[in-house]
Formats: structure tokens, C-alpha cells, sequence
């Protein structure tokens, strides 16, 4: 459990961050909460020649809400998150996924950042962002875009980050109505099924993640909606589902149907 | 009872394992000492075409790279137990190389050890060992390796069977039993594979000194004089008065601790090589692939009955794969541990178990908490309440009708089974009636009616099982195949001053020893339980020891401790009798002191000690010093039992079973420390739900094993575990001084078939007779839509 020789830069602005990435290219990686990267790099499945450590940098700590949006700053970790007043008056559902990820020392490390930019196919955030039509702010050394969260995630493990480019914020709407079922993996308590439903006027928004090798919104299941939760049976409609000795296809889809059942009923 | 057995005392060594400050190997560091990295095999049966080592020898910081050609141990390492086979051939026992030269037979196998000046060095240069494999066909199914054609794991041999073995009754006898019987019940599954999993990883530290020509093994082992002894006798050919092993802290060991490993003898021998200390610490990825796993079993059975429900025959028929190679104790772990309980707690008059056992591709398996028993346990307990439910027939009283009646042993002689043992005390029924009026097993059963009309999968499931520890004599275990004694040593030195030193012979990894130990030698010798010091896990302070496993270290190695007590009061008496100027007979000891009886006059044993190392005013012809030293051979195992009932519910729709209630009514004998005990019972429960719910080593059809992780490989954790609501009965065991039984592994053996019987229970309704373990919600749920 020894990863490869690296460097390591801590770095106090995102400028400093950008200016590296763009030096290094595939060479670096950003390291945050570091959850999901140190441990491959200690069983060498991955061997950056550098880390450029952004926990420091100051703007991407906070959590505010500037008009209608909740925007969380990229290094926030997931305690951070779930214990937020903003998040919690505002969005509880964001605060209902960040409880579900992981354990206590998980969620005090872990960032939103992180794991949106890691993309997990089984990560818990995905779900939510995508029901709650988030934005992610990514800037780079063209400057800073702004990604929607069904453009966002492109496969397993892949995104619409550009290489030079580090997230620096996710957008929220306030969510009124919403709430997050997870089915975990017993291991590694991961989502098998994980769904995040946001409830508006006759409409629901519904993003799942853990089922496909890319987290969706669940557009068959908002089509068919009508008040009751009878629309859960269209969970995997159109989806290649994952297999693995947890949960086979078969498996996966039913307890898709079952979560999002359970949260629209919720 | 005395001042401090008996009494929930509070563990003396969890003042340094609480605050992390333990010292386990790992936290050695030697002068001069270097790392290690092993290069191991990523595929589970391939020749080794190529080996290259130029660029890794080159690599910063590398003292040395060894292969297998480099003559390290060409004996290889040694198992510890034949079986032969039933026609009388010769247990094929393949070589065990510390490297691999030819063929790699499991993913893990080590080809190559890089030693460095530092961790991070050698693990850069094992990266840099090239190794050109031609990948061959695996088997990694216990039943599938005996199949007509299935790639062969040792050359030598034309098939895969290490031995085969039977036990019990005349097999014709118990079909034609069968054939007769009112109703049979059957049974097939895997008791699947599982990994150990103990807290801290193996690690090693040899240190060989050429000043002194002697060597230092610093190892996580449970049994520190049986490795040296195989170390020197069977591996390496050194001398053994020469090597000192030493295993003070061991985080954890569940059976996976007690074997030889390859990596031991193979830093011992590389130590001397280059000349420094040397130094392996397995990383949770390694302890997967190499630690000896458990269980492996695949069965099929069948039990009859008569028209009552009573039991009139048992066949069985396994499967046990042994791995790759023959670990330690492994050839008698689905044999003489296994088939020697399958007679449970039931009359049964007819009984025969038929077990093959053969090598597949992968790591070696052998004893895991329980070691044999929790197989045959299940077996039983899963049988019997199948039975139930088909004859409908209620669990608890098809089990009461079955049972052996009470006998203590002592006054009722003990039961003679039909496979071979003779149980020592017990009452059986006793165990289940307190378990069903723990659980409220009447009104569990209404509730379950009314749960069912709402749709609620409510279950409850009972295992009364019985299990041996302290396996014993050495004689009978040597004519059953042991290559070693099963005795325990135990030595008590009373210190010039009074204070007390004993070395035992068992190991503690986590057991509570120096704690459960000193509390029975204070109240023997009537002295603070601060004035006695249990040291353990030295080949250079203990005499010698068969260390720990199979619950036996109160049993056998506190047995040993309580004779040597008793040499030591004897002697004390003839010192205090010459101090008090009275006859022997004239004494009592009471309270750490001896006096005249009817008299005020009276003599410590603090004097005595003294008087002992200062010989002054001495008895003629006595030698001076008070220590003594006791080698205890029990006459028999012990055997404790007891019931485990879990209720659980099962959601209907995702199959996720929730284990509500876990209740363990146990009888381990007497009782040293009552806190310790239920402390293991809980450990192994703990572990047994782990299996029944959760734990799997999965391979796929290539070999690899695709549950090396704890991202794959589910241990249970605080939250899927209910209170453990826990009681006792007390059945002394009657042929030790203790009147113990042992308690380490019961939780283990109990627990799982309770589980799966309570899920089936809840199930039972819709049509379920049995589910694979482990019962992921996936099966579970496949089981329900069946």
C-alpha cells in the first residue's frame, strides 16, 4: 500500500492550481479530500507524477446563496454539506445524499468536488444534481464555464472537465420537495440504486445513479408521471444496466423501480 | 469460587491496546533492518517461462532479489496433519516452495522478493521484476477439481484429491436406514469460502546476528514454538536452540495465525543471506490473496426420520477444498473436526460422513474460527429445521425429541457418539428451553401469523449446537494423523519477594489471557491479582507451548497453570511446616497463607518465598527456589454447546434481511471472567453473521478472485448487527481442574445456521426451503420470486 514516487504541491489560489494543471497536463491530478485518489494510487492502479492539493484554497470552501441559488463551493466536504444551514433550509435534499455517503471519517474528508469530478457511477451526488438540474462551475486557462448536470456526466469515471480545468463550485436551485433512497452495496456501501426525486407542481425531477455506468434522469419515469408513483415501473427504460455479484441486471432494475418508487412515495 | 474468578474483572492489557499502544510486529523497527516486497503471481495456474531481476537489482536502494532458484528452504513448508486415503494410499502432500520456480498455482503466489533499504524502495523495484507467465486453466470449485478432465493443480498426482476420508457407521447400513426412514430430508449447498480477516495483517521480522550465530523471529503467529520447530526442523535445517520466536501483541488471529507460512521461513533464511534484520508486513490486498482462508465446503446430505420424528440415519457427502497447498492443520479440518460432531446434540443412531478433499487453485484453506465445527453445525442445524417444516413438525420440538439426555459426567457417563468421540457433560435442553424463553418463542410465533396478513416476512431461527476444544490426548490425536502434541505447558516462578511470574505456553491475540490467567492464579495462591504477571508468546521465557487455537487455552494451557499452582503450594507447605515448627498435615492454606490449624499461628506466602530463594533456616534435603514447570495432556476434548435464536424480518420487496433480536444461550463450563466470555461469544457471533449475511471469497472461472477488497468483500459492521442478548448455563466440564470448556470459538459455530434458518422461517410461506449463503438480499430476493 505504497503508491509510486510523486510530487506534491499545496497550492493557496486557484490561479497557482490552474497555471500547474496546465503545466502538467495528464502528469497531475488535483487532490482534495483525496478519498477516492490516494487509495488507488496506494494499490498502484493509479501513479500521478504530481498532486496539486487545493484543500487550502480559499474560495471554494463556502457555502452561500446568492438570489435563488445555494452554491457550494467545491472543496466543502460532505459533513460540511449535510450540517449546513443554507443546505438544510434550503435544499435538504442535497443535506438527505451527503449523510448517505460513506461513513463519519468519509464525510469529513470526502469533497463535493471530488466526487463529482471522480464520477463514480455508483457515487451518491450524481443523482442529486442531476434531479435538481444543477450547475457545475468549472474554471480553466480559457476561464470559467458552467457545465449543466445532464451535459456533465459523459461515462464511467469520464466527465465534460476539460483536463486544464478544476471544479470550483456546484449550483443549486432551492429544492423544495426532494428526497434521496439508497439501496447500498454492503461492502462498500456505495449505491446499488441510488435516486433523488425533486417534486414540483405535477412534475417530478428524477436523476439516478449506481444502475447505468453513467448516472441519468430518469425521463421515462418523469414522462409518465401522474401524481402517483405507478411511473417507477419506467425506472430503466432505455438503460444499459450494470451487473456485478451484487446485483445483476435483473436485480438492479427491480430495485430501481423500487427506489424511485419509494421516492416519489416519500 | 475465590476473590476474582467468576468476576467481570476488566481486561489489564486493554490499558496499551485501547491507547494504540500495543507493540505488534509492525511496529518493530531494528537497526540496519531492510523491507521487502514480494513479486506475486496475478494469475491463478501459469508456468513461469521467465523471470528477469537485472533492472529491480539496479533499482535505488535494493540489497537483493531472490527467486526460487536461489535454493531458499528446498524442503519447502511442511503440513502438520495426515490423512490418508480410505484404501490406506498415502496423503499426497505437495511441496510448498517459498518461491515459486515452475507453475504458480494461485493468484498470490510469490515468485520473487525484493529486499531494500526501505518500503517504498522495494516495493518500486518488485514493480520492475519482469516474470513472462503461459496462463493454464483453473479450478477454484472443490467438487468441480474432482471432475473428469479439470486442470490439474499438482503435476505428480493424476487427479486433484489430496485424500478421502469417511467416519461413522457402515455406509450400506445407514443407506438401507434411509431407504426404510418415514421421511428424508435433503440438502445440497456451498458453505462458501471466507477470508479471516484479523485486525492486524501478518508480519514478520527475522533478525539473524553473526556474532551469536542465532537468529530472532519476531511473528504474528498464535503458536510461536511450533513454528520454530517447523521453521528449523522442516524448512531451513537450522538449529533450534538457536532461534528465538517471539510474538508478544498479535491483533487477531481467528485460525489464520497458527500455520507456517512461506514468508516466515523465507525472511528467516534471507536475513542470514544479507546479513540484517529483515522485515514483511502484509497489506490488506496480500492478506486476501495469501492468508489461509476458511471453510470451502460443498455438501449434500440427507437425514431420516421415523414416523415420530425421531432421527434414524445421517448421510453425508462433501466436498472440502484444501487450496493450493496443504496448510498446517488443514487435513483436519473437515475430518476429525468436522465429522467428529456430527452426531450434534442428537441421539442419532446411524451416521456416515464421506468427505473428499481436494486441491484447487487458489490459496490453502484450513482452520477459521471453529475450524470444522461451524460446517457440521450447519449441516445439522439447517437439516433438522428443513426436516421440521416438512413434516411440519416445530423446530424447537423435533429438536427436544432428538436430544441426548442430560449427563454431567460424573455421576451419568459421558456420551459415546457414533463418530468416535465421547462427550464430556451436557444438557441440552437446558440451553434451548432458556433460549426460547429469551426470545419469547410462543408469542414470536402469533406475532409472525399477524405479521404475515400485512404482508411482513417475519422469521425466527434456532441452532443447538455442541462443539469440541482443547482437542486432546496427544497419543489419540498422533494415531489420527497430528504430526504434533496437543498438550499445553505452564510454568509459575514465585519471585524472592512473593510476586508471582507465569509463562504460559498459550498465546493471547486478543483472548484477555494475561487478564482470565492471573485472575484463577490469585485466588489459588490467595494473593492480589497485582502480585501475578502472565507472560506469553517468547520461545526464550516459556519452556515450550502448542499456543492457541480451538478454544483451548483455559482448558489445556490454564490446566497446565494449576499444576504447576499445586507443585508450588506443596513445596510452600514443607518450607512453612519447618518455619512453623508443625507437621504438614497440621496446615491449611487459606488466603495466601499457610497456618496451624486451631492455632493463631501462621506463616505468608511471601515468607515462604523468601525462606525458598534465602535457605537459612531451611527443611533438610528440600532444594532451595519455588518454580515450577507442568506439561498438561488432557484426557479428553471438552465439549461446550448451546442454543442461538435469531428473529428477523425480511423486505418483501428488495429481499434485505434485517437481523432484529440475535439471543445466545450458551454453557462454556465454568466461568473465569463472565464480561470476557460473553465478549467472545459476541466476537464470533459477530462472525458468524458475518457469514450467513454477508461474507463471501468469490473467484471467477479464471482464478481470480474478484472479492479481495473490502469494497467486494463484506465484513459486518456495528450497524447490520443487533444487540446480542446473551445467557448461560454452567454444565462443569468433568475432567479438568477449571471445570472449563472454552468459549472462543461457540459464538462462530452457533450463530450461522440461526440466521439462515430464521430467514428460510420467514420465507417458508411463499414456497422457500433454502437459500445459498450468504443471504445478500440479491438471493434472498431470487429465492422469493422462485
Amino acid at each position: 500500500m505504497i503508491p509510486s514516487k510523486f510530487d506534491y504541491i499545496k497550492v493557496s489560489s486557484l490561479n497557482e492550481a490552474i497555471e500547474l494543471l496546465d503545466k502538467h497536463g495528464y502528469d497531475a491530478k488535483i487532490l482534495s479530500g483525496g478519498h477516492s485518489l490516494i487509495p488507488t494510487m496506494k494499490l498502484r492502479l493509479n501513479s500521478p507524477e504530481l498532486l496539486i492539493d487545493i484543500s487550502s484554497v480559499p474560495e471554494l470552501n463556502s457555502i452561500t446563496l446568492e438570489g435563488d441559488e445555494i452554491v457550494i463551493g467545491a472543496n466543502c466536504t460532505h459533513h460540511a454539506i449535510l450540517s449546513s444551514e443554507i443546505v438544510n433550509a434550503h435544499i435538504n435534499l442535497l443535506a438527505q445524499t451527503a449523510k448517505c455517503i460513506g461513513d463519519i471519517q468519509v464525510r469529513n474528508r470526502g469533497t463535493i468536488g471530488g466526487s463529482l469530478a471522480h464520477a463514480d457511477p455508483s457515487a451518491d451526488y450524481p443523482a442529486t444534481v442531476l434531479a435538481c438540474d444543477a450547475t457545475i462551475v468549472v474554471q480553466g486557462k480559457q476561464g470559467e464555464r458552467s457545465i449543466v448536470a445532464s451535459e456533465f456526466f459523459q461515462g464511467i469515471f469520464t466527465t465534460a472537465i476539460e483536463n486544464d480545468e478544476i471544479i470550483t463550485s456546484v449550483r443549486f436551485p432551492k429544492v423544495a420537495n426532494g428526497n434521496y433512497q439508497k439501496f447500498y452495496q454492503s461492502a462498500s456501501r456505495f449505491a446499488v440504486v441510488g435516486v433523488a426525486v425533486v417534486k414540483e407542481e405535477n412534475k417530478v425531477k428524477v436523476g439516478i445513479t449506481g444502475v447505468s455506468d453513467t448516472p441519468y434522469r430518469a425521463t421515462a419515469v418523469e414522462n409518465a408521471y401522474d401524481g402517483t408513483a405507478t411511473a417507477a415501473s419506467h425506472a430503466v427504460d432505455g438503460i444499459d444496466v450494470m451487473s456485478d455479484h451484487f446485483a445483476d441486471v435483473n436485480y438492479r432494475s427491480h430495485l430501481a423501480k423500487v427506489y424511485v418508487k419509494k421516492a416519489l412515495e416519500a | 469460587m475465590g476473590q476474582f474468578i467468576g468476576k467481570a474483572v476488566k481486561r489489564r492489557e486493554d490499558a496499551r491496546f485501547l491507547k494504540g499502544a500495543g507493540t505488534y510486529t509492525d511496529d518493530i523497527k531494528l537497526p540496519q533492518m531492510a523491507h521487502t516486497a514480494f513479486v506475486r503471481s496475478p494469475y491463478a495456474h501459469a508456468k513461469v517461462i521467465d523471470i528477469r531481476i537485472k533492472k529491480a537489482q539496479e533499482a535505488d536502494g535494493v540489497i537483493a532479489v531472490y527467486t526460487g532458484n536461489d535454493g531458499c528452504g528446498e524442503y519447502g513448508v511442511p503440513c502438520g496433519w495426515q490423512v490418508d486415503f480410505k484404501n490406506g494410499d498415502t496423503m499426497r502432500e505437495p511441496m510448498h516452495p517459498l518461491l515459486v520456480k515452475n507453475k504458480v498455482k494461485h493468484v498470490g503466489e510469490a515468485v520473487a522478493i525484493v529486499v531494500a533499504n526501505t518500503l517504498a524502495q522495494a516495493r518500486d523495484a518488485a514493480e520492475l521484476v519482469e516474470v513472462d507467465y503461459e496462463e493454464m486453466e483453473a479450478v477454484t470449485c472443490p467438487k468441480k477439481a474432482m471432475d473428469e478432465g479439470a486442470p490439474i493443480v499438482h503435476d505428480d498426482w493424476p487427479d486433484n484429491a489430496s485424500f478421502d476420508w469417511c467416519i461413522g457407521n457402515d455406509r450400506t447400513a445407514v443407506e438401507e436406514a434411509l431407504a426404510n426412514a418415514h421421511h428424508v430430508t435433503e440438502i445440497k449447498y456451498r458453505n462458501q469460502r471466507v477470508a479471516p480477516n484479523a485486525m492486524e495483517p501478518r508480519s514478520y521480522i527475522a533478525d539473524y546476528n553473526v556474532n551469536d550465530d542465532k537468529w530472532t523471529l519476531y511473528t504474528s503467529t498464535q503458536n510461536p514454538h511450533l513454528i520454530r520447530l517447523l521453521l528449523c526442523a522442516f524448512v531451513l535445517g537450522i538449529p533450534e536452540h538457536k532461534v528465538r520466536v517471539v510474538s508478544k501483541d498479535v491483533g487477531g488471529g481467528f485460525g489464520s495465525k497458527i500455520y507456517h507460512y512461506t514468508e516466515e521461513a523465507l525472511l528467516t533464511w534471507i536475513s542470514k543471506e544479507i546479513g540484517r534484520p529483515v522485515k514483511w508486513t502484509s497489506d490488506r490486498s496480500e492478506a486476501f490473496l495469501t492468508d489461509a482462508q476458511g471453510r470451502d465446503h460443498m455438501v449434500e446430505s440427507k437425514m431420516g426420520f421415523d414416523k415420530d420424528g425421531n432421527i434414524v440415519a445421517h448421510l453425508t457427502d462433501e466436498y472440502c477444498a484444501m487450496g493450493a497447498y496443504l496448510s498446517t492443520f488443514a487435513p483436519a479440518v473437515p475430518t476429525y473436526l468436522h465429522g467428529t460432531l456430527f452426531q450434534g446434540v442428537y441421539t442419532t443412531p446411524l451416521i456416515h460422513l464421506n468427505v473428499v478433499a481436494p486441491f484447487t487453485h487458489t490459496v490453502a484453506v484450513d482452520a477459521y474460527r471453529g475450524a470444522g465445527r461451524p460446517e457440521a453445525t450447519y449441516l445439522l442445524e439447517r437439516i433438522i429445521s428443513k426436516a421440521a417444516k416438512e413434516m411440519d413438525m416445530d423446530p424447537a420440538a423435533l429438536r427436544l425429541k432428538n436430544f441426548i439426555p442430560p449427563f454431567d459426567g460424573v455421576n451419568e457417563p459421558g456420551y459415546q457418539t457414533q463418530v468416535a468421540l465421547q462427550y464430556d457433560s451436557g444438557n441440552y435442553h437446558a440451553t434451548l428451553k432458556r433460549g426460547l424463553e429469551m426470545v419469547g418463542y410462543e408469542d414470536f410465533r402469533k406475532k409472525q401469523e399477524d405479521a404475515r396478513k400485512s404482508g411482513k416476512l417475519l422469521g425466527i431461527g434456532i441452532s443447538t449446537y455442541i462443539e469440541g476444544c482443547g482437542i486432546a490426548p496427544s497419543a489419540v490425536v498422533g494415531a489420527l494423523g497430528a504430526r504434533a502434541g496437543l498438550y499445553e505447558v505452564g510454568q509459575v516462578r514465585v519471585q524472592p519477594t512473593g510476586k508471582v511470574s507465569v509463562f504460559t505456553g498459550s498465546h493471547s491475540h486478543g483472548q484477555g489471557h494475561e487478564t482470565v490467567f492471573a485472575q484463577f492464579v490469585a485466588d489459588k495462591l490467595g494473593i492480589p491479582m497485582d502480585d501475578v504477571i502472565i507472560e506469553h508468546g517468547d520461545t526464550d521465557q516459556v519452556a515450550f507451548g502448542m499456543g492457541t487455537y480451538g478454544s483451548r487455552s483455559l482448558s489445556v494451557g490454564g490446566s497446565a497453570i494449576i499444576k504447576s499452582i499445586e507443585k508450588i503450594l506443596e513445596k510452600g507447605a514443607k518450607i512453612a511446616a519447618h518455619k512453623l515448627e508443625a507437621a504438614e498435615k497440621d496446615l491449611e492454606y487459606a488466603e495466601g497463607k499457610w497456618t496451624v490449624k486451631g492455632t493463631d499461628k501462621s506463616i505468608s506466602f511471601g515468607d515462604v518465598s523468601l525462606t525458598a530463594y534465602v535457605p537459612h533456616d531451611y527443611p533438610e534435603g528440600l532444594e532451595p527456589g519455588l518454580d515450577f514447570s507442568s506439561f498438561y495432556d488432557p484426557s479428553n476434548f471438552t465439549y461446550p454447546f448451546g442454543t442461538h435464536i435469531a428473529v428477523v424480518e425480511v423486505d418483501a420487496e428488495t429481499g434485505k434481511v434485517d437481523l432484529q433480536r440475535f439471543i445466545a444461550c450458551d454453557d462454556v463450563g465454568n466461568v473465569m471472567n463472565p464480561m470476557i466470555v460473553d465478549g467472545q461469544i459476541h466476537g464470533g457471533v459477530a462472525q458468524g453473521i458475518g457469514q450467513a449475511l454477508l461474507e463471501e471469497v468469490i473467484f471467477d472461472n479464471t482464478g481470480q478472485m474478484i472479492s479481495g477488497s473490502y469494497m467486494d468483500y463484506a465484513l459486518p459492521r456495528a450497524d447490520d448487527l443487533p444487540m446480542i442478548e446473551t445467557d448461560r448455563t454452567v454444565t462443569p466440564c468433568p475432567h479438568n481442574p477449571l471445570g472449563v470448556k472454552g468459549a472462543g470459538e461457540a459464538g462462530a459455530i452457533g450463530s450461522t445456521p440461526a440466521v439462515v434458518n430464521a430467514v428460510v422461517d420467514a420465507l417458508a410461506h411463499l414456497g422457500v426451503t433454502d437459500i445459498q449463503m450468504p443471504l445478500t438480499p440479491q438471493r434472498v430476493w431470487r429465492a422469493m420470486q422462485q
